[in-house]
Protein backbone atom coordinates (compact mmCIF):
# COMPACT_ATOMS: atom_id res chain seq x y z
CA UNK A 1 0.00 0.00 0.00
CA UNK A 2 1.18 3.46 -1.12
CA UNK A 3 1.67 6.13 2.19
CA UNK A 4 2.40 9.66 2.00
CA UNK A 5 4.87 9.06 4.70
CA UNK A 6 7.56 5.81 5.56
CA UNK A 7 8.70 6.06 9.36
CA UNK A 8 11.83 3.82 9.24
CA UNK A 9 11.61 2.16 13.30
CA UNK A 10 13.73 -0.89 12.65
CA UNK A 11 16.33 -1.78 15.35
CA UNK A 12 14.42 0.19 17.96
CA UNK A 13 12.71 -0.79 21.03
CA UNK A 14 9.81 0.03 23.19
CA UNK A 15 8.33 2.41 23.37
CA UNK A 16 10.58 4.17 20.71
CA UNK A 17 8.62 3.10 17.74
CA UNK A 18 5.10 4.22 19.26
CA UNK A 19 6.96 7.65 19.99
CA UNK A 20 8.19 8.43 16.73
CA UNK A 21 4.80 7.08 15.28
CA UNK A 22 3.24 9.67 17.12
CA UNK A 23 5.79 12.33 16.12
CA UNK A 24 5.41 11.19 12.31
CA UNK A 25 1.65 11.58 12.06
CA UNK A 26 1.82 15.28 14.10
CA UNK A 27 3.55 16.17 10.58
CA UNK A 28 0.86 14.68 8.62
CA UNK A 29 -2.87 16.13 7.55
CA UNK A 30 -5.98 14.44 8.99
CA UNK A 31 -6.60 11.69 6.47
CA UNK A 32 -3.06 11.40 5.01
CA UNK A 33 -0.86 8.03 5.64
CA UNK A 34 1.74 6.88 7.17
CA UNK A 35 3.53 3.49 6.70
CA UNK A 36 5.56 2.21 9.93
CA UNK A 37 8.21 -0.36 9.60
CA UNK A 38 9.50 -1.89 12.50
CA UNK A 39 11.18 -5.11 14.55
CA UNK A 40 10.58 -4.50 17.81
CA UNK A 41 8.18 -7.48 17.90
CA UNK A 42 5.95 -5.84 21.04
CA UNK A 43 5.08 -3.04 18.22
CA UNK A 44 2.31 -5.29 16.90
CA UNK A 45 -0.18 -5.18 19.52
CA UNK A 46 1.20 -1.46 20.83
CA UNK A 47 0.38 0.35 17.32
CA UNK A 48 -2.79 -1.77 17.63
CA UNK A 49 -3.72 -0.11 20.83
CA UNK A 50 -1.77 3.19 19.73
CA UNK A 51 -4.40 3.33 17.17
CA UNK A 52 -7.81 2.65 18.93
CA UNK A 53 -7.02 4.71 21.61
CA UNK A 54 -6.10 7.92 19.60
CA UNK A 55 -8.57 7.66 16.90
CA UNK A 56 -6.49 7.02 14.03
CA UNK A 57 -7.01 3.69 11.60
CA UNK A 58 -4.91 1.19 11.34
CA UNK A 59 -5.45 0.26 7.77
CA UNK A 60 -3.22 -2.76 8.15
CA UNK A 61 -0.64 -4.68 9.89
CA UNK A 62 1.50 -7.43 8.58
CA UNK A 63 4.80 -9.38 9.17
CA UNK A 64 7.47 -9.12 6.53
CA UNK A 65 9.86 -11.38 7.02
CA UNK A 66 11.17 -10.37 10.09
CA UNK A 67 9.97 -7.34 10.19
CA UNK A 68 6.18 -5.51 11.14
CA UNK A 69 4.77 -2.84 8.37
CA UNK A 70 1.71 -1.42 9.91
CA UNK A 71 -0.12 1.57 7.92
CA UNK A 72 -1.67 4.16 9.90
CA UNK A 73 -4.48 7.02 8.43
CA UNK A 74 -4.23 10.06 10.34
CA UNK A 75 -7.73 11.06 12.04
CA UNK B 1 -28.81 21.78 8.27
CA UNK B 2 -32.03 20.89 9.98
CA UNK B 3 -31.26 20.70 14.08
CA UNK B 4 -34.23 17.82 14.35
CA UNK B 5 -32.37 15.96 12.26
CA UNK B 6 -29.18 16.42 14.45
CA UNK B 7 -31.45 16.05 17.40
CA UNK B 8 -33.71 13.14 16.77
CA UNK B 9 -37.18 14.05 18.34
CA UNK B 10 -36.61 11.61 21.61
CA UNK B 11 -36.08 13.20 24.65
CA UNK B 12 -38.31 16.40 23.37
CA UNK B 13 -41.46 15.11 21.97
CA UNK B 14 -41.47 11.89 23.61
CA UNK B 15 -43.70 12.60 27.11
CA UNK B 16 -42.57 12.53 30.00
CA UNK B 17 -43.32 9.36 31.63
CA UNK B 18 -46.06 10.39 34.84
CA UNK B 19 -45.53 6.80 36.75
CA UNK B 20 -42.37 6.37 39.39
CA UNK B 21 -41.76 3.26 37.66
CA UNK B 22 -41.34 4.48 33.75
CA UNK B 23 -39.73 8.25 35.18
CA UNK B 24 -37.04 5.75 36.76
CA UNK B 25 -36.39 4.02 33.93
CA UNK B 26 -36.33 7.56 31.85
CA UNK B 27 -34.03 8.66 34.41
CA UNK B 28 -31.79 5.71 34.64
CA UNK B 29 -31.12 6.28 30.82
CA UNK B 30 -30.31 9.58 30.43
CA UNK B 31 -27.93 9.38 33.36
CA UNK B 32 -26.05 6.04 31.33
CA UNK B 33 -26.47 8.53 28.08
CA UNK B 34 -24.63 11.28 30.24
CA UNK B 35 -22.02 9.76 31.81
CA UNK B 36 -21.13 8.01 28.48
CA UNK B 37 -20.39 11.34 26.87
CA UNK B 38 -18.74 12.42 29.81
CA UNK B 39 -16.33 9.15 29.68
CA UNK B 40 -15.84 10.09 25.93
CA UNK B 41 -14.79 13.33 26.20
CA UNK B 42 -12.42 12.64 28.97
CA UNK B 43 -8.72 13.13 28.78
CA UNK B 44 -7.33 10.41 30.46
CA UNK B 45 -4.51 11.31 33.14
CA UNK B 46 -1.33 9.59 34.48
CA UNK B 47 0.58 10.68 38.02
CA UNK B 48 3.68 8.89 38.59
CA UNK B 49 5.60 9.37 41.94
CA UNK B 50 9.17 8.51 41.10
CA UNK B 51 11.16 7.22 44.60
CA UNK B 52 14.53 5.53 42.60
CA UNK B 53 17.68 7.10 41.18
CA UNK B 54 19.19 4.21 39.91
CA UNK B 55 19.61 3.72 36.22
CA UNK B 56 16.96 0.14 35.29
CA UNK B 57 14.35 2.29 38.32
CA UNK B 58 14.50 5.31 35.91
CA UNK B 59 13.37 3.64 33.11
CA UNK B 60 9.70 2.55 34.30
CA UNK B 61 8.74 6.36 35.29
CA UNK B 62 9.76 7.86 31.83
CA UNK B 63 9.08 5.07 29.33
CA UNK B 64 5.15 5.50 31.15
CA UNK B 65 5.25 8.53 31.04
CA UNK B 66 6.18 9.22 27.60
CA UNK B 67 4.07 6.56 26.09
CA UNK B 68 1.30 8.46 27.95
CA UNK B 69 1.48 11.36 26.50
CA UNK B 70 2.11 9.60 23.14
CA UNK B 71 -1.27 8.74 23.35
CA UNK B 72 -2.72 11.95 24.21
CA UNK B 73 -2.54 11.66 27.85
CA UNK B 74 -2.43 14.29 30.51
CA UNK B 75 0.94 12.73 32.19
CA UNK B 76 3.38 13.99 35.03
CA UNK B 77 5.66 12.41 37.28
CA UNK B 78 6.51 14.07 41.10
CA UNK B 79 10.22 13.25 41.55
CA UNK B 80 11.12 12.41 45.66
CA UNK B 81 14.15 11.31 47.41
CA UNK B 82 16.73 9.35 45.40
CA UNK B 83 14.37 10.32 42.04
CA UNK B 84 15.65 13.42 41.99
CA UNK B 85 18.94 11.71 40.61
CA UNK B 86 16.61 11.32 37.61
CA UNK B 87 16.55 15.30 36.81
CA UNK B 88 19.97 16.34 37.74
CA UNK B 89 21.75 18.25 34.80
CA UNK B 90 24.50 15.57 35.14
CA UNK B 91 23.00 12.23 34.90
CA UNK B 92 24.90 9.92 36.36
CA UNK B 93 22.92 6.90 36.87
CA UNK B 94 24.26 3.65 37.85
CA UNK B 95 22.98 0.31 38.15
CA UNK B 96 24.11 -2.76 40.63
CA UNK B 97 23.85 -6.46 41.44
CA UNK B 98 24.54 -5.62 45.02
CA UNK B 99 21.27 -6.45 46.71
CA UNK B 100 19.35 -6.79 43.27
CA UNK B 101 19.52 -10.50 43.37
CA UNK B 102 17.02 -10.37 39.79
CA UNK B 103 19.34 -7.96 38.03
CA UNK B 104 20.65 -10.57 34.92
CA UNK B 105 24.51 -10.09 34.30
CA UNK B 106 24.80 -11.57 31.00
CA UNK B 107 27.33 -10.14 28.56
CA UNK B 108 25.96 -7.28 26.14
CA UNK B 109 28.23 -8.25 22.52
CA UNK B 110 30.04 -11.21 21.49
CA UNK B 111 27.74 -14.77 20.16
CA UNK B 112 24.46 -15.15 20.82
CA UNK B 113 25.50 -18.11 23.27
CA UNK B 114 27.31 -16.78 25.08
CA UNK B 115 25.16 -13.39 25.56
CA UNK B 116 22.17 -15.98 27.01
CA UNK B 117 24.56 -17.23 29.97
CA UNK B 118 23.74 -15.75 33.28
CA UNK B 119 26.59 -14.98 35.73
CA UNK B 120 25.23 -14.31 39.15
CA UNK B 121 27.42 -11.84 41.06
CA UNK B 122 27.83 -13.04 45.13
CA UNK B 123 27.43 -9.95 47.27
CA UNK B 124 31.08 -10.36 48.71
CA UNK B 125 32.28 -9.78 45.31
CA UNK B 126 29.67 -7.32 43.92
CA UNK B 127 30.11 -5.48 47.30
CA UNK B 128 34.32 -5.26 47.42
CA UNK B 129 35.42 -5.57 44.40
CA UNK B 130 36.74 -2.10 43.81
CA UNK B 131 34.65 -0.56 40.03
CA UNK B 132 32.10 -3.22 40.23
CA UNK B 133 29.34 -1.24 39.84
CA UNK B 134 30.53 0.78 37.04
CA UNK B 135 31.68 -2.13 35.21
CA UNK B 136 27.93 -3.49 35.79
CA UNK B 137 26.64 -0.16 35.09
CA UNK B 138 28.57 -0.06 31.54
CA UNK B 139 27.37 -3.72 30.40
CA UNK B 140 23.84 -2.24 31.03
CA UNK B 141 24.00 0.89 29.15
CA UNK B 142 25.77 -1.53 26.00
CA UNK B 143 22.95 -3.99 26.23
CA UNK B 144 20.37 -0.86 26.11
CA UNK B 145 22.08 0.58 23.29
CA UNK B 146 22.54 -2.71 21.07
CA UNK B 147 18.81 -3.78 21.93
CA UNK B 148 17.20 -0.57 20.38
CA UNK B 149 16.05 0.54 24.19
CA UNK B 150 16.18 4.64 24.47
CA UNK B 151 18.75 6.03 26.86
CA UNK B 152 16.98 7.63 29.78
CA UNK B 153 18.53 11.23 28.94
CA UNK B 154 16.71 10.52 26.01
CA UNK B 155 13.81 9.24 27.37
CA UNK B 156 13.76 12.58 29.65
CA UNK B 157 14.19 14.26 26.43
CA UNK B 158 11.14 13.28 24.51
CA UNK B 159 8.83 13.42 27.92
CA UNK B 160 9.80 17.20 28.12
CA UNK B 161 9.07 17.77 24.41
CA UNK B 162 5.98 15.87 24.56
CA UNK B 163 4.68 18.08 27.15
CA UNK B 164 5.23 15.41 30.51
CA UNK B 165 4.76 17.81 33.65
CA UNK B 166 8.27 17.50 35.70
CA UNK B 167 7.19 18.55 39.25
CA UNK B 168 10.35 17.72 41.99
CA UNK B 169 9.78 17.56 45.57
CA UNK B 170 11.52 20.70 47.68
CA UNK B 171 11.79 18.94 51.10
CA UNK B 172 14.45 16.43 49.42
CA UNK B 173 16.12 19.35 48.31
CA UNK B 174 16.64 20.95 51.57
CA UNK B 175 16.81 17.42 53.13
CA UNK B 176 20.03 16.14 50.94
CA UNK B 177 21.30 19.76 50.84
CA UNK B 178 21.13 20.22 46.97
CA UNK B 179 21.13 23.44 45.39
CA UNK B 180 18.39 23.96 42.75
CA UNK B 181 20.47 25.06 39.72
CA UNK B 182 21.49 21.80 39.83
CA UNK B 183 18.67 20.33 38.01
CA UNK B 184 17.30 20.57 34.77
CA UNK B 185 15.58 24.12 34.03
CA UNK B 186 12.44 22.03 32.83
CA UNK B 187 11.25 21.04 35.83
CA UNK B 188 8.01 22.85 36.35
CA UNK B 189 7.32 23.19 39.85
CA UNK B 190 8.66 22.36 42.97
CA UNK B 191 5.94 21.33 45.28
CA UNK B 192 5.32 19.28 48.38
CA UNK B 193 3.83 15.96 49.06
CA UNK B 194 -0.26 17.97 49.38
CA UNK B 195 0.54 20.12 46.19
CA UNK B 196 1.42 16.87 44.12
CA UNK B 197 -1.07 14.67 46.38
CA UNK B 198 -4.30 16.95 45.07
CA UNK B 199 -3.41 16.61 41.54
CA UNK B 200 -2.63 12.78 41.60
CA UNK B 201 -6.45 12.60 43.38
CA UNK B 202 -7.59 12.92 39.65
CA UNK B 203 -5.86 10.59 37.64
CA UNK B 204 -6.88 7.69 36.64
CA UNK B 205 -3.69 5.85 36.77
CA UNK B 206 -1.35 6.58 39.32
CA UNK B 207 1.54 4.69 40.16
CA UNK B 208 4.12 4.74 43.07
CA UNK B 209 7.88 3.45 41.85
Amino acid sequence: MDAKQTLDARGLNCPLPILRTKKSLSALQPGDTLKVVASDPGSLKDMASFCVQTGNTLLSSAQAGDDYEFVIRKA
Amino acid sequence: MNIAKLHPVDHAAEAMPTDLAGLEAWFDRRLDEKLAEREAAKVPSLAIIATKGTMDMAYPPFILASTAAALGWNASIFFTFYGLELLKKDLDLKVSPLGNPAMPMKMPFGPEWLKRINMPIPNLVAGNLPGFENLATTMMEQTVKAKGVPSIRELRDICVESGVRLVACQMTVDLFNYRQDEFIPEIAEWIGATSYLAEARNADVCLFV
